[in-house]
């Protein structure tokens, strides 16, 4: 390093540690060793083709290896729940018994010896399902007399597996004595995280000790050994988990698979290496969706704009099985705590529910529910100011949260935020005098400009105090079924006697660079460069237990535990310094691979330290441990990161063709560690949001039967579709973290919908035409247009 | 099902002796048959273009092309990029240096399909760019740091100072 550079690796916008390998085409995905393993059989799963029905029988010519639920008999079902009153709770089997509940899902498992062996013998399995009435719909599913998608109790409704509800005391009074009340529905299509790497697992027995090992895609390798082990009833030492190099998450990988545990349990069952590779359809059909989701809410405001009380009826479907392990309660317990947002609602009337249907089930996507509920907020915003007469952004002003801590209606503490600087910042960049000057000139040449705001809370590193309470506690010997309840993060940090360091962690990265952010982070503290800095993820057998990687926690929560672990280890090593150099720990400065005495020049390298300290055990002063480890625990309750998206779009009311001309993101998500790795996520995120807002639909017909399964149906966007992003940083620290990393992953997701919903209608305005349903596709629009009503859900199900 | 017959490919300079299916893809061929899995399978309908390979110069999907098709043709992949093991193309250190990869698995496809366009394009300017890239699909990136990485790559490959 010289003069001129920052004093600290951390801020650094390093190129990635990750990368060298990965742009040589030696990256280790899933695939990959599957490729390598010319042994391995190959498995196929057989799907129903029919949404609800009874399965009479899966057979399959001899001489096909074909396994069905009656071979899987002792293998226990998936449970995901929650503690709950109003949480119905299912059983998903592995394979599909009795019944099957989605188009997609499996009923049989085939083995061969190659793929294309394993592709020819699927296509001679014969199934046999009696079909019945499917529910494709949550107005279906909800109907007096609806066919149920499991015939179990319901506490309400029926298929209503979570009922959520939030009355404040001073709600009623609130709504009564407001001057304007505006109510709105706002809806999202069903959506497809759609990873480019489709699911694909790798498992290998070993005959000697027993033991399985997965290599999966997943975001969650620990979490995954303890579904399989349950499911098999294995010792979790019996089975090692690997996540080797991820192709792309986005939460579709942080659900346990069926088809994983399928294939652990045909590996024993065989003794054999089983490799399966889910092609794109069978991701569309069978991989997760999200997303689709019902607000209809009801602002009730001050003359001056002020939002008095919020009122929400908040409806997600939820697909037929709840997904482990935070079950279907995900999508309607999120909206339902966080509706509010980045605004001050004092009081808040909410009822927020999953619906199972007969369709794939759900699971996080990138933001969960906050794209729909960004969108509903700030679409209730822009109507309320049009019909109040009001400036959308002094409305905005007026209702967002500017005191801290500030507690929302649902017992969140914000524990600070940017809201009204970001807001300025973004608005001051999109120059909405000059855009108005714009609109205006290309109104008189009949084209259609439009410009849009969002502004988001979002909350982010959030760990087990925050998913404790979406449960009831646990009384002990109580409880309905094992709960699972995510939230810490643990690290071991290890100097080798070479004075390298090791870091082992329970998160997982799928793309993130957590092996350059954390070296990064733990360099700082040791005097070192980030290369001295190995970062061991993904490896069940050489991590501590952790959740993974998801909700836009790593940076906070395993970055957290990172630096606490450095800093013991550096307080160690100040130790050892002193001891030899002569005088107190706290004069000893760790620097450039070195610890130095203050005020001199004497010193001692950390690999001499390091050495020492293993193989001269003699020399450690009070009988110190022969070893440099440290253990890192980091489990806050949560920080806050926010936003104000600014889109600026061009409508051709002709075609209905959306442009987006212009994105702006003003955000604050604290202490950049690596600024590089910040501005790529929410590049990434706001496309997602783009896709989201105008391209990607998962559509099924009337009979359950999704028509959207490849790259031809469903549409995510190119270079070609996409604006430039510019991006202006704010920095607001939380004592929720200690990096001072507030979690960055999902904000551009979050924003962008409600952001290019509010452009478009902007665009509209001269028709008159709002946009209130997702994704505003160019025939959603162009119907818009020439039948003079708003973009909104059509009644009977998702299809246009 | 048929019998595997012998083929003849020229990957990355090296000859390989194989045998295949008639219906074997040489996607499938490069991955498991001469051991390059740097060339990814993202939808196995020639949409998302990881699985780009060149095939005597010009861009394929090789998820969309028969082995056998590419007998004695020469066949350039994401690991007959780079010059050596020291030194990378021009267009994997311009991907490295700008973070135009997250999760990587896209990636090989967008070196590939660049680095052979701007080798026979090397004065391809931005919106030319901006079309070959719309080829490939990436799911991270937004494309932002793509599109700078491929015009910082172009004006390397020109031999132009980096701005």
């Amino acid at each position: 390093m010289t003069g001129t550079e920052p004093p600290t690796w951390t801020g650094r916008a390093l190129p990635r540690l990750e990368d060298p390998a990965i742009v040589r085409g030696w990256g280790r995905y899933v695939g990959d060793i599957a490729a390598r393993d010319q042994g391995c059989l190959h498995a196929r799963f057989v799907r129903s083709g029919v949404a609800a029905g009874r399965l009479v029988s899966v057979t399959a010519p001899p001489g096909i290896t074909l396994f069905t639920a009656a071979d899987l008999a002792g293998v226990k079902p998936i449970r995901a729940v929650l503690n709950r009153p109003d949480f119905v709770a299912v059983d998903t089997p592995i394979l599909a018994e009795d019944m099957v509940r989605f188009v997609g899902e499996p009923v049989g498992l085939v083995i061969a010896a190659s793929e294309a062996a394993a592709e020819d013998a699927l296509e001679l399995v014969d199934i046999e399902i009696e079909p019945l009435p499917a529910v494709v719909s949550a107005e279906q599913a909800l109907a007096p007399g609806a066919p149920l998608v499991h015939a179990v109790a319901y506490p309400g409704d029926p298929n209503t597996v979570v009922d959520g509800r939030i009355h404040t005391e001073g709600f009623d009074a609130a709504f009564a004595r407001a001057d304007r009340i505006v109510e709105i529905q706002v809806s999202s299509a069903r959506q497809s995280a759609m990873p480019l790497e489709a699911r694909a697992a790798h498992v290998a027995y070993d005959r000697a000790g027993g033991r399985s090992t997965l290599h999966v895609t997943t975001q969650m390798p620990h979490v995954i050994r303890t579904g399989i082990a349950d499911a098999l009833g294995l010792r979790e030492d019996d089975l090692r988990v690997v996540a080797p190099d991820v192709g792309g998450g986005f939460g579709a990988k942080m659900a346990l698979a069926r088809e994983d545990v399928a294939l652990v349990w045909a590996s024993r069952r065989l003794r054999r290496s089983i490799a399966w590779l889910e092609t794109r359809e069978e991701n569309f059909l069978a991989a997760w969706h999200s997303r689709e989701q019902v607000y209809d809410i009801a602002g009730a405001f001050a003359a001056d704009g002020e939002l008095l009380a919020l009122r929400g009826d908040l409806v997600c479907d939820v697909g037929a099985y709840s997904c482990y392990p935070v079950t279907w309660g995900v999508e309607p317990l999120m909206a339902m705590a966080e509706l509010p947002g980045a605004y001050r609602v004092r009081e808040y009337s909410v009822r927020s529910r999953a619906i199972a249907t007969n369709k794939c089930p759900i699971a996080p996507y990138r933001g969960v529910s906050r794209p729909v509920q960004v969108l509903a907020m700030e679409r209730l915003f822009d109507v309320a100011a049009a019909e109040l007469g009001l400036d959308r952004v002094a409305i905005r002003e007026r209702n967002l949260i500017v005191e801290f801590p500030h507690r929302s209606p649902s017992g969140l503490v914000l524990d600070q935020a940017s809201h009204l600087e970001t807001l300025r910042a973004a608005t001051e960049l999109a120059d909405l005098d000059d855009f108005r000057d714009r609109q205006e000139r290309a109104r008189a040449q009949g084209r259609y400009l439009g410009l849009g705001i969002a502004c988001f809370a979002e909350r982010t590193g959030y760990g087990t105090p925050a998913f404790a309470a979406r449960s009831r506690p646990i009384r002990l010997g109580r409880e309905p079924a094992p709960l699972i309840t995510p939230g810490y993060e643990r690290v071991v940090l290890t100097m080798d006697p070479s004075g390298a360091l090791t870091l082992r962690i329970g998160a997982s990265p799928h793309g993130q660079g957590l092996r350059t952010t954390l070296a990064q982070l733990v360099c700082d503290e040791l005097g070192l460069a980030p290369d001295a800095v190995r970062v061991i993820a993904s490896d069940t057998d050489a991590t501590p237990y952790g959740w993974g990687s998801f909700a836009s926690r790593a940076m906070v929560i395993a970055g957290g535990a990172a630096l606490l672990a450095a800093r013991e280890l550096a307080a160690r090593l100040r130790v050892l310094a002193a001891d030899r150099l002569g005088g107190l720990p706290g004069d000893i400065e760790l620097t450039g691979g070195r610890a130095v005495r203050a005020g001199d020049e004497t010193g001692v390298s950390l690999a001499t330290l390091a050495r020492d300290t293993y193989l001269n055990a003699h020399l450690i002063p009070d009988k110190g441990e022969p070893a440099l480890e440290a253990v890192g625990l980091y489990d806050p309750s949560g920080t806050f990161a926010n936003a104000c998206h600014v889109a600026e779009v061009e409508v051709d009311p002709l075609t209905g063709r959306v442009s987006v001309t212009r994105f702006l993101v003003a955000e604050d998500a604290g202490r950049l560690i690596n600024p590089a790795i910040v501005d790529g996520q929410i590049h990434g995120g706001v496309a997602q949001g783009v896709a989201n807002a105008l391209y990607e639909e998962l559509i099924y017909d009337e009979r359950g039967v999704l028509v959207t399964t490849s790259l031809m149906d469903y549409l995510p966007p190119t270079i070609a579709e996409l604006p430039g992003i510019e991006i202006v940083h704010l920095d607001t620290r939380s004592p929720e973290s200690i990096t001072g990393a507030k979690g960055v992953g999902e904000g551009g997701t979050i924003g962008a919908p409600a952001a290019i919903a509010n452009a478009v209608s902007d665009a509209l305005a001269p028709f008159g035409l709002g946009v209130f349903h997702l994704p505003a596709t160019p025939h959603r629009v162009r119907t818009a247009v020439r039948t003079g009503t708003d973009v909104r859900r059509t009644e009977k199900g998702t299809a246009p | 099902m048929t019998s595997a017959i012998p083929l003849r490919l020229y990957v990355n300079g090296d000859r390989y002796e194989i045998a295949v299916e008639p219906r074997r893809t040489l996607a499938d061929a490069l991955r498991e048959d001469c051991g390059l899995t740097g060339t990814h399978l993202g939808c196995e309908h020639g949409v998302c273009g990881a699985c780009t390979v060149l095939v005597d110069g010009q861009p394929v999907r090789s998820c969309l092309m028969f082995a056998v098709q590419a007998e004695d043709s020469s066949v350039r992949t994401v690991e007959g990029l780079a010059p050596d093991e020291e030194r990378l193309h021009p267009v994997q250190q311009a991907f490295w240096e700008n973070h135009g990869l997250q999760c990587g698995f896209c990636t090989p496809g967008f070196l590939v399909l660049v680095a052979g366009y701007l080798e026979e394009h090397p004065d391809a300017e931005e919106a030319e760019l901006r079309e070959v890239l719309s080829s490939n699909l990436c799911r991270c990136t937004g494309y932002q740091n793509i599109l700078t990485a491929t015009m910082c790559a172009a004006r390397a490959m020109r031999g132009e100072e980096l701005p």
